[in-house]
């Protein structure tokens, strides 16, 4: 064995890789429950593709015949009914992972210096998954598929001047169509999955040239032993593979409760109205966006009001686009001298936990009809307004409520019970 | 379509927008798919009296017997169209074309019904047929109004009119003006048979899935007391 792996070593570097990403790689020995979801985001992006794979098999991207394949797997291919609601559950799973990851960031300061680029790749991956989810979603060929890419594509129609030529050539047609479903397929099947692993990749490069920060936010390899090691830190495998092992079967008890009991998630996974094929001349009573867009969806809607000149609609396109966008610049509108939430003031965890709120506050409202009261006093589209001002000034006002705020001191090593 | 897509970022923007469709009240059906002799009797039902119209199209007969237990000869005798193999689609007869002649609209396929419309809105659905002289087919609806469809049941509930609404459940009340070969108990269950076949249909492993998933997660659940137990081994000398 130990002949075989020199003669490939000599060749590549397969031992040198093996270490320093998994058997040499030390990572902080304090990482808590926030800590499963970078290993369980790339078990559900391997279960995306293992089980896209089948599905493309039976598949047929064509808006005559794509319905029915679709049934046509639910009820005549061998297992595929376990295979599809394993995708659609994983699409769901994956943003719920996601959310949470990146709430990970937000509690610890995973986001700063020096781990800005982990987190710049990781939003550029966040972007390129709402994509492939939204033309995912197209492929069913259901009235919602339909009728929600048709709302969406048209949002570009708002950016003036090229709007309309833009959508256009989005759609490859005036309207939703064949030719959308051809080539949403292309992008859905091939170039986002290429785009997404490459992503991944550079991902975990990034994270694992600076190290993997910590619940204390403090940095391990500055405390390291004789022989260059972190006092704090434990090699990858065996210590988090078999602890992120119990994390994996956990995650997949949940996922199996959903996909055998209730694939469907009481309308929200799969959609009533999307179990009808797509019919351009019958809009469904409610057109939603599935769950995980539905907080931009809310922030799209808040903007009622054309002001310096700019069209209420185009407003809620750039609010939308912003809300996004501020992601990215997160790590240089946090000035604290601390890192992790245990060591912040309590301004910090007032304007977090009011941004938590709002972001689940909108994700609701993003169902509702905005001219109907469903929480208390006034109608939803003021609540989502009120709460996109709130999520927006968790960013705008992180310049000065993070460095004005008063910090505990920073412990030296890592606390572990 | 520019027009439409207008007033869709419409409906989108404008806080004026109005609601689309209110809610009915629905009366509720207790759906039992283990029991199979009612998923077998509505069925029959739904291959006598809604498939001349309907089509079932993305479902195929051999997968109903099998799932139902009916077996082949019964099948054949009593559930196939002359024409039908036992391995084809459960499509209909009635071509699209005369439908839309016929009632103004193609018939929907009902493989799906029961997702996209609920098993209480098809319940009460079958029960609110009402005579309308007014209406082309001579039927209307309380539910769904102006529908297409004449009352293809009449023969088993019998005739029924409008008499009013119940002021405190607005719920729709009707009298017999005559009788079908049912008493409106056996009809309620007779529609009640139809709406868990209905529900079968609309996603047949849905018989099975339950009893696997339980397989699954019980294997699941030992996987990871076993896991746990690798983790706290290999962790002792973490401090």
């Amino acid at each position: 064995m130990s002949k075989f792996m020199s003669w490939v070593d000599e060749r590549f570097p397969a031992t040198k890789v093996w270490e320093e990403h998994l058997a040499k790689y030390y990572a902080p020995k304090n990482f808590n429950f926030w800590y499963y979801f970078g290993s369980l985001a790339i078990v559900v992006l391997v279960i995306q593709i293992l089980t896209g794979i089948f599905l493309t098999i039976h598949y047929k991207p064509d808006s005559e015949l794509a319905f029915a394949s679709v049934e046509y797997i639910m009820r005549d291919v061998p297992w595929g009914w376990l295979i599809r609601y394993m995708h659609t559950t994983g699409a769901s799973a994956f943003f719920i992972i996601v959310y949470l990851h990146m709430f990970r960031a937000l509690l610890y300061g995973s986001h700063r210096n020096p781990r800005e680029l982990i987190w710049l790749i990781g939003c550029v991956i966040y972007v390129a998954l709402m994509a492939e989810s939204f033309m995912g979603y197209l492929l069913p060929w259901g009235n919602m598929s339909y009728w929600g890419a048709q709302v969406i594509i048209s949002l570009f129609t708002a950016i003036p001047l090229i709007g309309e030529g833009l959508a256009e050539w989005i759609r490859g047609d005036f309207v939703v169509s064949d030719a959308t479903l051809n080539r949403f397929f292309a992008f859905h099947v091939i170039l986002i999955p290429l785009i997404l692993v490459a992503l991944v990749f550079l991902h975990i490069v990034a994270l694992h040239k600076v190290g993997s920060n910590n619940p204390d936010g403090i940095e391990i390899k500055k405390n390291k032993d004789t022989n260059g090691i972190p006092v704090d830190g434990i090699p990858f495998h065996p210590y988090y593979s078999v602890k992120d092992l119990v994390g994996v079967v956990f995650f997949l008890i949940l996922f199996a409760l959903v996909i055998f009991f209730m694939p469907e998630f009481f309308g929200v996974f799969l959609e009533k109205d999307n179990f009808a094929p797509a019919n351009p001349l019958q809009t469904p009573e409610d057109i939603v966006p599935l769950w995980y867009f539905t907080p931009y969806y809310s922030i799209l809607r808040a903007n009622t009001v054309n002001f310096f000149w700019i069209d209420a609609k185009l407003w809620g396109v750039i609010f939308m686009g912003l809300a996004i966008a501020l992601f990215f610049v997160l790590p240089w509108l946090d000035r604290s001298p601390v890192k992790s939430i245990r060591y912040r003031g309590w301004q910090y965890k007032f304007w977090l936990t009011l941004f938590v709120i709002s972001f689940v506050v909108l994700g609701y409202l993003g169902f509702k009809n905005p001219d109907h009261v469903d929480l208390f006093l006034f109608k939803n589209v003021v609540w989502a307004q009120v709460f996109t001002i709130t999520y927006f000034l968790f960013f705008f006002l992180m310049p000065f409520y993070s460095r004005s705020e008063k910090t505990k001191p920073e412990p030296e090593r890592v606390s572990f019970k | 379509m520019k027009r439409l897509l207008f007033l869709m970022s419409l409906y989108l923007f404008s806080p004026l927008c109005i609601a689309a469709g209110e809610s009915k009240p629905l009366d509720s059906v207790y759906v039992n798919l283990s029991d199979k002799a009612s998923m077998q009797r509505g069925a029959r039902l739904f291959v006598n009296y809604c498939l001349p119209c309907h089509s079932a199209a993305y479902m195929r007969y051999n997968r109903m017997a099998e799932d139902l237990d009916i077996s082949e000869q019964v099948l054949k005798e009593n559930l196939l169209f002359a024409s039908d193999k036992v391995g084809d689609l459960m499509t209909t007869n009635m071509s699209a074309k005369d439908g839309k002649k016929w009632f103004g609209v193609q018939p929907p396929d009902l493989t799906l019904v029961a997702k996209v419309r609920k098993p209480d809105w098809i319940y009460t659905y079958l029960r609110s047929f009402y005579m309308d002289e007014n209406s082309p087919s001579g039927w209307n609806n309380t539910l769904f109004e102006n529908v297409a469809m004449p009352h293809i049941l009449y023969g088993l509930q019998g005739n029924q009119r409008l008499a009013g609404t119940d002021p405190e459940t607005g719920k729709p009340e009707f009298t017999l003006v005559s009788e079908g070969s049912l008493t409106p108990e056996e009809y309620d269950a007779t529609v009640r048979d139809l709406i868990n076949f209905l529900v079968y249909l609309s996603e047949p492993v849905r018989l099975k899935r339950h009893s696997i998933g339980v397989f699954v997660i019980l294997f699941l659940l030992v996987f990871m007391i076993l896991a746990y137990l690798l983790k706290k081994e290999y962790w002792k000398d973490v401090h």
